[in-house]
């Protein structure tokens, strides 16, 4: 290799690395403001500086967070109601997301008439503002017999997941070529064997990208979970709120910190995971047969 | 035999009667969620349940409250109401208006609720003369926290007028501390505002801004006058006061950075974790020119119409287990505030809860006792918020004169009624 | 379309046919009816409730135009109104370099990507309940970042935007772009995965500049990513809520009050269900105004392809 294209190259490679970690840092900072506070004592909060590193290290603040801070009138912290939120998040995101590979399916691969037009008018409607749901939703609940369950739950973050879903797998499968489904079509698949044979092994990054958005935005709800869950299956994320809002009370900054992280986790998880289905080549590999 | 059998039945029949319970649920939201608040509510599960009913336990904590009603207006128009929610204040008589509440009376009638109560604190809990609502206790909010350290070093006299209140500012901010603790959101300024109108007006002005909302006093000269104290308040706070919590602006006067904060008594708790004595490392005193007159902020229970059964059964026993000695006590121990009931043993408060149970009582005959604007006990919270939205405005917007804040707010209230 | 004549299932059955050209729109119906109930079916009943006079529950009587009267002459709504539009502009705009530059750089067979794009995507997992406390630490004057830089000995650094009216919603494009960018890295990241590599081997072959490759080939094929990622941040843009409730509440006063925030207090909080439904109505012309244009020539464009 000529000396100067490699200069040039680890000059790029240097501009490359350097922007990344200047960004990351940006990133990172409140996550170690978190986890500092996290693992101070409330006097040294109280009095030193927040950006400081603790003096005595203590994992009091986690073991409170996980086992025994107050939610409400019970004080076991936040263990029991991880699961609550799993039996809502999963079946929400994986419903959410097959309908929206269906969706985006037909929307790119066997338009009708008036397709785009419903896709459009589906996009537009999901920027009605989730507080004026709140109330009709309520009724329709009721009146479904499902206010107050899970069930209830997963039918309002299906519903309300739809468009976005819809919307990722649309702006995906525009870019696969038309070609590829008409020859099968012509070697006699249908629709359902396209989609399968073809179709969905393309589909790892969007997948990916739909159910972290999807997992991220249910997981985190907080307006519709604590609107229509019952008192013991409330989600997690009431229960955060719960641990860190008080109206005149004390504020245990270092349990509300270890506690906000640990809602937080099961998302985390699912980002790493997941992460390794955006290898490169996936696409043009099978693109290429 | 045969007889004894009967005997037994007729025995255990006539312990049904004579205690005729059966066994229901309540469920009760609250936001109640942590610290002492949540020990006190659990407290009250835990008398509850000693009376054979359950409790499940609706939690919602959040911006005092807003987070809670949210969730309430949800529910009850899905049509399954809880059978008790914590709403203070007017808002009573909105949820009155809705025809979905129960009459409490019977229970009443039996705890003598009428003798227990000041009428004050009775006609809040009254629907169309029918008791809706149980009390659980009463904050006063005129309160002013005060650093006794700080004004010795700085030589200052602690302010029982507005007057004396810049004299002594001026001496603790050319001494190096911050004279006033503050933190700038929209409920603490209005919390500080109402003090200062209370003060400067005296209890008769303010009820006929606050409570009567009369526009000849909600733009006048006194309430000019008022802002223009808030001015000078806010020229006595640090400059990064803006978005912090009052826990926050407490500790400023606990750690010896601040001299004074102007907040109710919950404050107090924060003192107490501290390790802090009153009278000794702190002073519990009234806000400038509001000595004998006493702002109310009133906590209750509202109870839902549930229908007849097991559940209103469960539902009269919370009505009636909320306002036991017993309960009061712990309650408002934990919470900083003094019982709601009268003439309960008062041993185990401290002097600041003293000085209030007293005051309480003696502005109760004086007609000085006012409802808390700021904390939605003297209006609806349209009107509530309107205000909020002038003094928070004027508050941080030093451009803004206070004639044009008087003018606005008697402008504002008008438009939110 | 055409009909297709499916050898392996169905193959007698004339009814399978019609079933099988009727598919697509069978899969599609459910989200149909969905949409036209659950949010065409409660625009309407919201825009019901912006011309009644509900106060603390829905009451379905008629007071014309009343509630959108008061709110214009609401000095706290058009705060709101402009700040989503100095906050949504500035969002959108950020979130969309800084992002489609990690994805870019990302996409340059990195090591450690695995760790840097979890690093860039954290953010998102965190409830802003929290992390809005982080920020105002970091943000205020006396704790975070302008005492930081002052004990390091720059004694006339300022930096209190948190606490300046003026400039509090500029604190709120920072957390938001801090939430949010990350994922729209993702988005563009998944994009330029789907792109064909031989096609920019090609051009690096022919001897174009690997920026100019980027500039000319790879971003013009990113144009539905873009449209995705408008969408999804502008949507963010105007229901962020949490945001401003956990960072500024709004404040100092209301000078960081977004509609979104206008909308749940007076809704929720104050009993002003009428007037709150009449500004949802204004949030949803606004999204109607500037997204359709978009929305119409992206469908077309797709048409014509």
């Amino acid at each position: 290799m000529n000396k100067a294209v490699g200069r040039q190259h680890r000059a790029g490679r240097l501009f490359i690395y350097g922007c990344l970690l200047l960004v990351a840092v940006y990133y990172l900072v409140p996550l170690f403001v978190m986890i500092m506070t996290s693992l101070k004592p409330l006097d040294e909060i109280r009095t030193g500086s927040l950006l400081g590193l603790p003096l005595n290290p203590t994992l009091e603040a986690w073991r409170v967070a996980w086992g025994s801070a107050c939610t409400g009138v019970s004080c076991e912290g936040l263990k029991g109601y991880f699961w609550n939120s799993v039996f809502m998040v999963v079946p929400a995101v994986v419903i959410s997301t097959m309908i929206g590979a269906f969706n985006g399916y037909v929307l790119t691969q066997w338009r009708f008439r008036g397709s785009d037009v419903l896709f459009g008018a589906l996009l537009l409607g999901c920027f009605i503002p989730f507080q004026v749901v709140l109330l009709p939703m309520a009724r329709t609940l009721g009146f479904l017999g499902i206010s107050g369950s899970v069930a209830g739950l997963v039918f309002v973050h299906v519903i309300y997941g739809v468009a976005f879903t819809t919307l990722f797998f649309r702006n995906f499968y525009v870019n696969i070529p038309r070609e590829l489904t008409n020859a099968a079509r012509i070697d006699g698949a249908g629709f359902w064997l396209i989609f399968f044979r073809i179709v969905l092994p393309l589909s790892p990054p969007i997948i990916v990208v739909s159910v972290i958005w999807q997992f991220t935005q249910i997981w985190n709800d907080f307006l519709f979970g604590v609107v229509y869950s019952a008192g013991n299956q409330q989600p997690i994320t009431v229960a955060l709120n719960n641990l860190v809002n008080t109206s005149t009370g004390v504020k245990q900054y270092n349990v509300d910190m270890a506690a906000a992280i640990i809602a937080a986790l099961p998302t985390l998880v699912v980002y790493v995971v997941s992460g390794k289905y955006f290898v490169r080549g996936l696409t043009a590999g099978s693109v290429k047969g | 035999m045969r007889k004894l059998a009967s005997a037994a039945m007729v025995a255990v029949m006539s312990v049904c009667l004579i205690t005729g319970v059966k066994a229901g649920e309540v469920e009760v939201l609250h936001w109640w969620t942590s610290g002492g608040e949540a020990r006190s509510a659990a407290e009250l599960k835990r008398l509850l349940e000693a009376k054979g009913h359950t409790w499940k336990d609706f939690a919602v904590a959040g911006g005092g409250g807003e987070s809670a009603m949210t969730v309430l207006k949800s529910r009850v128009v899905s049509g399954k109401p809880p059978t008790a929610a914590q709403i203070k204040g007017p808002s009573i008589q909105e949820w009155g208006d809705e025809g979905v509440l129960a009459t409490l009376d019977e229970v009443a009638k039996q705890g003598g609720w009428d003798e227990l109560l000041p009428a004050v604190v009775a006609n809040v809990m009254k629907y169309k003369g029918s008791y809706v609502a149980v009390p659980v206790n009463v904050h006063r909010v005129n309160w002013m926290w005060v650093n006794p350290d700080i004004f010795k070093k700085a030589g200052a006299k602690i302010p029982t007028t507005w007057d004396e209140f810049i004299v002594a500012a001026e001496k603790i901010k050319a001494a190096g501390y911050i004279p006033v603790a503050h933190g700038g959101q929209a409920w603490q300024d209005s919390t500080t505002f109402e003090s200062v109108v209370l003060g400067i007006g005296g209890a008769d002005f303010y009820r006929k801004a606050f409570v009567d909302l009369e526009p000849s006093a909600l733009n006048s000269p006194t309430m000019i006058q008022a802002f223009d104290v808030l001015r000078k308040i806010k020229h006595y706070t640090d400059k990064d006061a803006p978005g912090r919590d009052w826990n926050l602006a407490t500790a400023m006067v606990i750690n010896g950075k601040a001299a004074m904060q102007f907040m109710g008594d919950w404050a107090k708790g924060e003192f107490t974790a501290a390790g802090k004595k009153p009278g000794v490392d702190y002073e519990c005193v009234a806000a400038p020119g509001t000595a004998g007159s006493f702002t109310f902020n009133i906590d209750s229970f509202v109870m839902f119409d549930v229908g007849a059964g097991s559940s209103q059964e469960a539902q009269m026993a919370l009505a009636a287990t909320i306002m036991e000695p017993e309960f009061q006590e712990v309650f408002n121990l934990n919470k900083g505030s003094i019982p709601a009931r009268l003439n309960m043993p008062r041993d185990k408060f401290d002097s600041c809860a003293h000085t209030s149970m007293d005051e309480f009582v003696a502005s109760a005959k004086t007609a000085t006792l006012v409802p808390s604007m700021a904390h939605g006990m003297s209006t609806f919270s349209s009107v509530q918020g309107a205000i909020y939205d002038v003094v928070t405005k004027f508050y941080n917007d030093d451009k803004m004169p206070a004639e044009k804040a008087a003018e606005t707010l008697a402008a504002a209230v008008k438009d939110a009624r | 379309m055409p009909v297709s004549h499916s050898k392996t299932f169905f193959k007698d059955l004339a009814s399978a046919a019609a079933l099988e050209r009727l598919l697509p729109k069978l899969v599609m119906a459910p989200t149909f009816v969905v949409t036209l109930v659950f949010i065409y079916g409660f625009i309407f009943w919201n825009a019901w409730l912006s011309f009644s006079s509900s106060r603390m529950l829905p009451r379905m009587d008629w007071a014309g135009f009343t509630q959108y009267v008061r709110l214009f002459s609401n000095d706290r709504w058009w705060v709101a109104a402009e700040n989503l539009a100095i906050f949504g502009g500035l969002f959108i705009v950020l979130c969309m370099a800084i992002g489609l530059f990690l994805a870019i750089l990302l996409d340059q067979q990195v090591r450690l990507e695995g760790a840097i794009r979890t690093v860039y995507l954290y953010p998102m997992a965190l409830s802003f309940i929290v992390t809005g406390t982080a920020w105002k630490w970091l943000l205020n004057p006396g704790l975070g970042i302008e005492k930081l830089v002052r004990d390091l000995g720059f004694e006339n650094f300022t930096f209190d935007w948190l606490v300046d009216p003026e400039k509090a919603i500029y604190t709120v494009v920072i957390a938001g772009v801090w939430q949010s960018s990350g994922f729209v890295m993702a988005l563009f990241l998944a994009g330029l995965r789907g792109i064909d590599d031989t096609i920019i081997k090609a051009a690096q072959v022919d001897g174009a500049s690997l920026p100019s490759i980027y500039w000319r080939i790879v971003i013009p094929s990113l144009r539905p990513v873009f449209f995705s990622a408008l969408i999804i941040l502008s949507h963010i843009a105007i229901k962020s809520f949490d945001l401003v409730m956990a960072l500024t509440g709004g404040g100092p006063g209301y000078a960081s009050d977004v509609p979104a925030t206008f909308m749940y207090a007076f809704s929720f909080t104050r009993g002003q269900i009428g007037l709150g439904a009449a500004s949802a109505m204004m949030m949803l012309a606004a999204v109607v105004a500037i997204i359709v244009p978009f929305l119409y020539s992206e469908l077309r464009r797709g048409r014509n392809e």
